[in-house]
């Protein structure tokens, strides 16, 4: 083993490409939280820079992030001063022409907004964990999901984690979607904090002596920002400078080709994991449809509905943004209610698929728990059975 | 590779815009202070040739002296923010980097790292250009952070003492007692010791000036870059005036300009031991490297 000039190890690794290391390379099984399936996956990813700030539940995955700096997988790493801080250093970082990687939660997502939604914007196609907790007072520091509501509209790939396994495969591929010369965007990897973060599960995963291939600063739509790079950038942003009709123009066009590539994201989604949505019984005439923890709870409801003999199917929404659309409407044609759980308040996922589907009628609002409650399946049972237009005795 | 990524084969020229090719062939890439600098502006085709900045705006004048001052202009990335002087420095021929409202400190601090992993055994000078309320107000912390993580590269602060952009209000430069948008009654605070805070929090070459000296105003420019690429962050406080929300009549721009000399401006540059260290080494062997090339001449 090698070792840098700061003392750090210089681990041997075999660069090979996504679909490999994700697909194909042999796995091992582990027992490990949710952060450690995150940073796990950093690991793999051949970052060059992680930038951090702490906030809970989040700081488990950075210090870990910080602990496979260390035994040098990455190259950079550092504690910024707060998160607009953080976000705004990635964004700079990004026009080097390097793999980027962070991570936050709840207040902290809020903090950096003004520059995370402008990422997309910037071309930054950096990887961003979303360890979720609650915003807005009175203060929680639980697991509630409202702060994704507000990552929908920047333009960035967003996925929604059930598990530790989904943690650790959703952020490896997270790396090789955002780089796709045709994507180039953000792509946010959100679970809950602690109910996965902080809890064990099963993992499987390749040799960490096996890395994502090295960040191609050439294959991008927009050259970096690194005198080196042709085409040679003389100004990026000039025309948008002024106030003047170019500026709107420009705006406009560049925010299509922004949402553009956000649709096109799909694909690789397709092929990296299996698609934006998983369904159990496609022929049931009651689904619940749920992403993250809740679709954790909608499965352990959907395997009771099954002993039951009820017509029950699951959708699993695993891609927030692009939005799957096509894939519920054409899976739900047939069905006669759909159950939406959720972690918030607000109800952002039952919102989109209502303005999805043609008969939003049929779509039952929630059950929902918020400020970091559990979700308990008997709540999801509950609606099944009057959806169904049976009896059941709720007992929590 | 920088200087040859800009610089089109000669049978290729024809077809690029001719003020591409004016740039190359008559601009500052490349070149010494003397053949293209602050001394012979107007002379070469300068990197910054128009902008919609104010007539007779300070600012404008000494981002035009910033960009003639480079030492490597084919290797610099400037960053700037929302304030007026992003109008022009967005239209230099230096590749510009636009984030969010004061966030030009933490995105410079992403960037040269990056730049420190991705090529170690090169120069990349990175200059963040803002306006006092973005580098003093709302990009305060950023701004101290970066400097008290001791980041490489150079901050300069265009004090207007004013919100110019939004229409002329209070900041935290203003001096107490004026009487701007927002601060109806007059300013009821002093100015920010920006000097001193930048000192606090390590900055190791550190100037004040009101640039009417091009000369000297280009010297510091440059040794302010020459120190950042080895020891730490360095620092210019410029007085840059509005004079539209100062109501400085055109004519009276300079004269103002020399008056904050002996008022709020006055000439002040510190620098540490090992940021001395650099300045003399390198303007030693600018000094050499002009010598000789007069010998060659003669
Ligand atoms: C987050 C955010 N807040 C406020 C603004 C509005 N804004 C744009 S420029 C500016 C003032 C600029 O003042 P200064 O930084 O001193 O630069 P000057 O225009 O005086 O050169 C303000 C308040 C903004 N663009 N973004
Ligand atoms: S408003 Fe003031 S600082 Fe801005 S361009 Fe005009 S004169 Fe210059
Ligand atoms: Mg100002």
């Amino acid at each position: 083993m090698s070792y840098l000039d700061d003392g750090r190890p210089q681990p041997v690794k075999k660069l090979v490409d996504m679909d490999y290391l994700l697909n194909e390379a042999p796995r091992e099984k582990h027992f490990i939280t949710g952060a450690q399936a995150m940073a796990e996956a950093v690991k793999r990813a051949n970052v060059d820079m992680a930038i951090a700030y702490p906030i809970t539940p989040q700081s488990e995955v950075m210090h870990l992030v910080g602990d496979v700096f260390a035994q040098g997988h990455i190259k950079e790493y550092y504690r910024a001063e707060e998160e607009l801080g953080t976000m705004s250093a990635i964004a700079g970082a990004s026009r080097a022409g390097v793999r980027l990687f962070t991570a936050t939660s709840g207040p902290g997502l809020m903090r950096g907004l003004e520059a995370i939604v402008s990422w997309s914007g910037h071309r930054v196609p950096a990887v961003l964990g979303i360890l979720t907790r609650v915003i807005n007072a009175p203060l929680s520091i639980q697991p509630d999901n409202i702060e994704m509501a507000y990552m929908m509209h920047c333009g960035a790939v967003m996925l929604h984690a059930e598990n530790q396994q989904d943690t650790f495969d959703f952020t490896l591929a997270a790396f090789a979607i955002a780089e796709k010369v045709d994507v180039y965007i953000p792509v946010a990897v959100a679970t809950e904090g602690f109910f996965v973060t902080h809890a064990k599960g099963y993992v499987d995963m390749m040799s960490e002596d096996l890395g994502y291939l090295d960040f191609d600063s050439v294959a991008s739509p927009v050259p970096a920002m690194d005198n080196e790079t042709p085409p040679a950038r003389i100004q990026r942003d000039a025309p948008v400078q002024k106030s003047n009709f170019m500026s709107y123009l420009i705006h406009s066009v560049w925010q299509q080709e922004i949402w553009d590539s956000n649709k096109r994201a799909m694909k690789y989604i397709y092929q990296y994991l299996g698609g934006p949505i998983e369904v159990q019984n496609p022929e049931a005439d009651v689904f619940i449809v749920a992403s993250g923890c809740a679709a954790a709870q909608a499965r352990e409801a959907w395997r009771y509905a099954q002993e039951d003999g009820l017509s029950v199917g699951l959708i699993k929404v695993k891609a927030i943004r692009p939005f799957p659309a096509d894939e519920i409407r054409d899976v739900v044609k047939n069905a006669k209610a759909l159950i939406v759980p959720e972690h918030n308040i607000i109800g952002w996922l039952c919102k989109e698929i209502k303005a999805t589907i043609p008969n939003g009628g049929i779509v039952v609002e929630g059950p929902r728990v918020y400020g970091g409650m559990t979700l308990p399946v008997e709540l999801i049972m509950k609606e099944i059975h009057d959806a169904l237009g049976l009896e059941y005795d709720l007992q929590l | 590779m920088s200087l040859k990524y800009i610089t089109p084969s000669e049978r290729f020229k024809r077809y690029l815009p001719k003020d591409y090719v004016e740039l190359i062939d008559y601009g500052p890439f490349g070149k010494t202070q003397d053949e293209a600098g602050p001394g012979n502006m107007g002379q070469f085709k300068e990197l910054v040739e128009e902008h919609p900045m104010c007539s007779g705006c300070w600012m404008a004048y000494y981002i035009r002296l910033i960009f003639a001052s480079l030492p490597k202009p084919e290797e610099t990335v400037t960053i700037g923010t929302a304030g007026c002087g992003r109008l022009a420095i967005s239209q230099a021929a230096v590749p510009f980097i636009y984030g969010n409202y004061g966030d030009q400190n933490a995105m410079a601090s992403g960037l040269t790292r990056a730049f420190r992993l991705r090529f170690p055994d090169k120069t990349k000078d990175v200059i963040t250009i803002a306006g006092d309320g973005g580098t003093m107000d709302i990009g305060f912390s950023m701004t101290m952070h970066s400097w008290i993580r001791g980041e490489k590269f150079t901050t300069i602060m265009l004090d207007n003492e004013v919100y110019g952009n939004t229409g002329g209000q209070s900041s935290g430069m203003s001096p107490k007692g004026a009487v701007l948008k927002m601060a109806p009654l007059g300013k009821d605070f002093e100015k920010m010791p920006a000097t001193d805070l930048a000192k606090a929090a390590g900055c190791v070459y550190i100037v004040r000036m009101s640039p009417t000296n091009i000369k000297k105003a280009a010297k510091v420019i440059r040794r302010a870059i020459f120190v950042a690429r080895e020891v730490g962050p360095t620092f210019i406080q410029a007085y840059t005036s509005c004079n539209i929300e100062y109501s400085i009549p055109t004519e009276d721009v300079f004269a103002d300009a020399k008056a904050q000399e002996k008022d709020r401006f006055t000439f002040d540059e510190y620098m540490t031991d090992a940021a001395k260290e650099v300045i003399e080494r390198v303007e030693a062997e600018e000094k050499a490297a002009k010598k000789a090339k007069k010998a060659m001449e003669a």
